[in-house]
C-alpha cells in the first residue's frame, strides 16, 4: 500500500470536495463558498505545517524545537478555548494551566514509562492529539459549569445559606457538568473499531505497518486522549468554580449575555 | 475552632454565638439584630441599595416592605453575607459582618428564599444537607416544628406541593438552630392557605425567641405578621415604624407606594 498519493492523487481527491459543493448547490444550502474556503484553508495550512514539520522532525534537529512546537500548540489551543467560551471569566490562563497539567501527566506516562521513545516524531503527534482532542471538552465543561451555577443559582445559594462552603455547595452541579463533558469521550472510546477506524491506526496501516502493531499504537492513543480529556476538564471545572465564588463564599455569576 | 476561617478571634465568636442560640435570654436584647450604617450595594450607576442607615431590633418580626426592585432582598442578604456592601458597614448583634466567618454566620442566621428550593433526593436527604447524620427522630422533631408529618422523610422533595416544599426548606434551615431567620418573600409562590400557615409558623417561632426579618411587598401580610416595618423605595429606607404608622403621617413616597399597593390589592 503506498504511503504517498503524490500531487496527482491529491488533485484527484478534490473531486470529493466537488461532491460536497454539488450537494450544497442542489439543496440550496448556500454553503458552497464556505466549503471551498475551508478546503483551500485546510490545504494551505497543512502544507505549511508539513514544511515546518519537515524542519522540526529532521533527525539532526535539536529536541528544543519539538518542545517549542508543543508549547505553541498549547498556547494556541488555550486561545481557541478563550474565543469559544468568552462568557467564562478569565478562561485563558485556566485553559493554559489545564493543557499544561494534562501534558505533564500524559507525556510523563508515555515517555516516562517508555510506551513510546522520546523523540520529535512521537512527541509532536502525541502532544497534538492530547491538545486537539481536549479542546472541545474543555470549552464544553467551562460553559456547562457556568450555566449550571447560573441556572441553579437558587439551589446553590440555598446550600450556601445553610453554611456550606462554596466547594460543597457547588459539588452536585460541578459533577453534572463534568459528566456532561466526559460522557462523549467515553462513548467514543467504547465505539472505536466498531463504528469507525480512528486516524492514527488508519495512517499507520496506510504506511504499511502491521495491523496488530497499528492497533497497539491506537489503543495507547485512545487511552492518552481519555486521560488528557479527564485531566483538562477537571482542572478547568475546578478553576471556573473557584472564579465564580468569592473568598467569603458568595456566588458571583456573570449575567447571561444579551442575545444578538 | 474547627472549620473556623476568619479574622475574628475564636473566643469572640464563642461569646457572641453559643452553640444553641435561639433563645432571647442568650442574646443581649438592646443590641440590634442588624445595624446598617451608610450602606451602598451595587456599582456606580447601578446601585441597588443607596446610603441606607437603619437598625433592625432583635425581638419580634420586622418586615421590610416596598415595591419590586426597591432593594429589599438585597438589604436582607447583607444579613447573612450572601451579598456584601460596596460601602458602609453591616453589624450583626454588634459584630461587623465582614469580620465574621461567613460559614458560621450562616449557621446562626437562617434564610428562606422566595421560591422553594428543594434539592434532588428525599426529604431526609434534603435535611441531611443542613446537618449530616442527624437521626430520624431529630429530623421528625424539626419537621413537626414546621408542622409537617414525619412520614414525609422518604418522599422525593421535588414532588411536594409548593407549601410543603417551602416548609421543608424552613425545617432544613431550622436544623442549624439559627437564632435569626431571614425570610425573603417566602409566601409569594404559595396559595392563600399555605401562605397563612407559613405566616403563623413564623409568628410562633418569633414568640419562642427567634429574631425574624421578613421581606414582603404584600401590605395585608405585613399588617398580619409584623411588629415593625421598614419601608424601602428605590434603594433607600424612607420610613421606619409600627405597621399602623403606615396609615398615619407617612412621608409622600410611602403614601404613593401605599396607594399603588392598595390599587393592586
Amino acid at each position: 500500500m503506498p504511503n504517498d498519493i503524490g500531487w496527482v492523487g491529491l488533485a484527484a481527491s478534490v473531486v470529493l470536495v466537488a461532491v460536497a459543493v454539488a450537494l450544497s448547490v442542489a439543496r440550496h444550502l448556500g454553503l458552497e463558498g464556505s466549503m471551498l474556503w475551508a478546503a483551500s484553508r485546510a490545504l494551505a495550512q497543512l502544507l505549511l505545517v508539513g514544511v515546518a514539520l519537515e524542519f522540526v522532525l529532521d533527525v539532526d534537529r535539536s529536541m528544543a524545537w519539538s518542545w517549542a512546537w508543543v508549547l505553541a500548540m498549547i498556547f494556541l489551543a488555550a486561545d481557541t478555548v478563550r474565543r469559544r467560551a468568552r462568557e467564562v471569566p478569565r478562561i485563558y490562563p485556566l485553559a493554559l494551566t489545564a493543557f499544561g497539567a494534562a501534558g505533564v501527566v500524559t507525556m510523563s506516562v508515555l515517555f516516562g514509562l517508555s510506551v513510546f521513545p522520546l523523540e520529535a516524531r512521537t512527541l509532536i503527534p502525541m502532544a497534538g492529539m492530547m491538545v486537539g482532542n481536549s479542546m472541545t471538552s474543555t470549552v464544553l465543561v467551562a460553559r456547562r459549569v457556568l450555566e449550571e451555577l447560573r441556572d441553579k443559582r437558587d439551589e446553590v445559594e440555598a446550600r450556601l445559606a445553610l453554611g456550606l462552603p462554596s466547594r460543597d455547595a457547588a459539588r452536585p452541579y460541578l459533577r453534572a457538568a463534568l459528566r456532561t463533558a466526559l460522557i462523549p469521550q467515553i462513548e467514543s472510546t467504547k465505539a472505536v473499531g466498531l463504528v469507525f477506524l480512528p486516524g492514527a491506526m488508519t495512517g499507520l496501516i496506510l504506511a504499511g505497518t502491521d495491523p496488530i502493531d497499528a492497533v497497539r499504537v491506537q489503543v495507547a492513543v485512545m487511552y492518552l486522549v481519555l486521560g488528557s480529556v479527564a485531566t483538562t476538564v477537571t482542572v478547568v471545572a475546578l478553576g471556573v468554580q473557584r472564579r465564580l465564588f468569592t473568598r467569603d463564599h458568595r456566588l458571583v455569576v456573570p449575567p447571561r449575555p444579551a442575545p444578538g | 475552632m474547627s472549620g473556623f476561617r476568619g479574622s475574628v478571634r475564636p473566643g469572640r465568636l464563642r461569646r457572641t454565638w453559643p452553640r444553641r442560640c435561639n433563645h432571647p435570654a442568650v442574646t443581649t436584647a438592646e443590641v440590634p439584630l442588624l445595624d446598617f450604617a451608610q450602606v451602598w450595594v451595587g456599582t456606580e450607576g447601578a446601585w441597588r441599595v443607596r446610603d441606607v442607615t437603619v437598625e433592625i431590633p432583635a425581638s419580634g418580626v420586622t418586615a421590610i416592605v416596598g415595591p419590586s426592585g426597591a432593594g429589599k432582598s438585597t438589604l436582607l442578604r447583607l444579613g447573612n453575607r450572601l451579598a456584601a456592601p460596596a460601602r458602609g458597614r453591616v453589624r450583626y448583634r454588634g459584630d461587623d459582618v465582614a469580620d465574621l466567618d461567613p460559614l458560621r454566620l450562616r449557621r446562626a442566621v437562617g434564610m428562606v428564599f422566595q421560591r422553594p428550593t428543594p434539592f434532588a433526593g428525599t426529604v431526609r436527604e434534603n435535611l441531611h444537607v443542613a446537618e449530616p447524620g442527624t437521626s430520624d427522630d431529630e429530623l421528625a422533631e424539626v419537621l413537626s416544628q414546621a408542622e409537617l408529618p414525619a412520614d414525609l422523610l422518604d418522599r422525593p422533595a421535588t414532588e411536594l406541593s409548593g407549601g410543603e416544599a417551602q416548609r421543608v426548606c424552613l425545617a432544613r434551615t431550622l436544623l442549624t438552630r439559627p437564632g435569626t431567620l431571614l425570610m425573603d418573600e417566602p409566601t409569594s409562590s404559595l396559595d392563600p392557605g399555605a401562605r397563612l400557615a407559613l405566616e403563623q409558623l413564623t409568628r410562633g417561632l418569633s414568640r419562642r425567641g427567634t429574631s425574624v426579618v421578613w421581606v414582603s411587598h404584600d401590605l395585608a401580610q405585613v399588617r398580619r405578621i409584623a411588629d415593625r416595618v421598614v419601608v424601602m423605595i428605590d434603594g433607600t429606607v424612607v420610613h421606619v415604624g409600627a405597621p399602623d404608622s403606615l396609615a398615619h403621617g407617612a412621608p409622600e413616597p410611602v403614601r404613593k407606594f401605599l396607594e399603588e399597593a392598595a390599587g393592586a390589592e
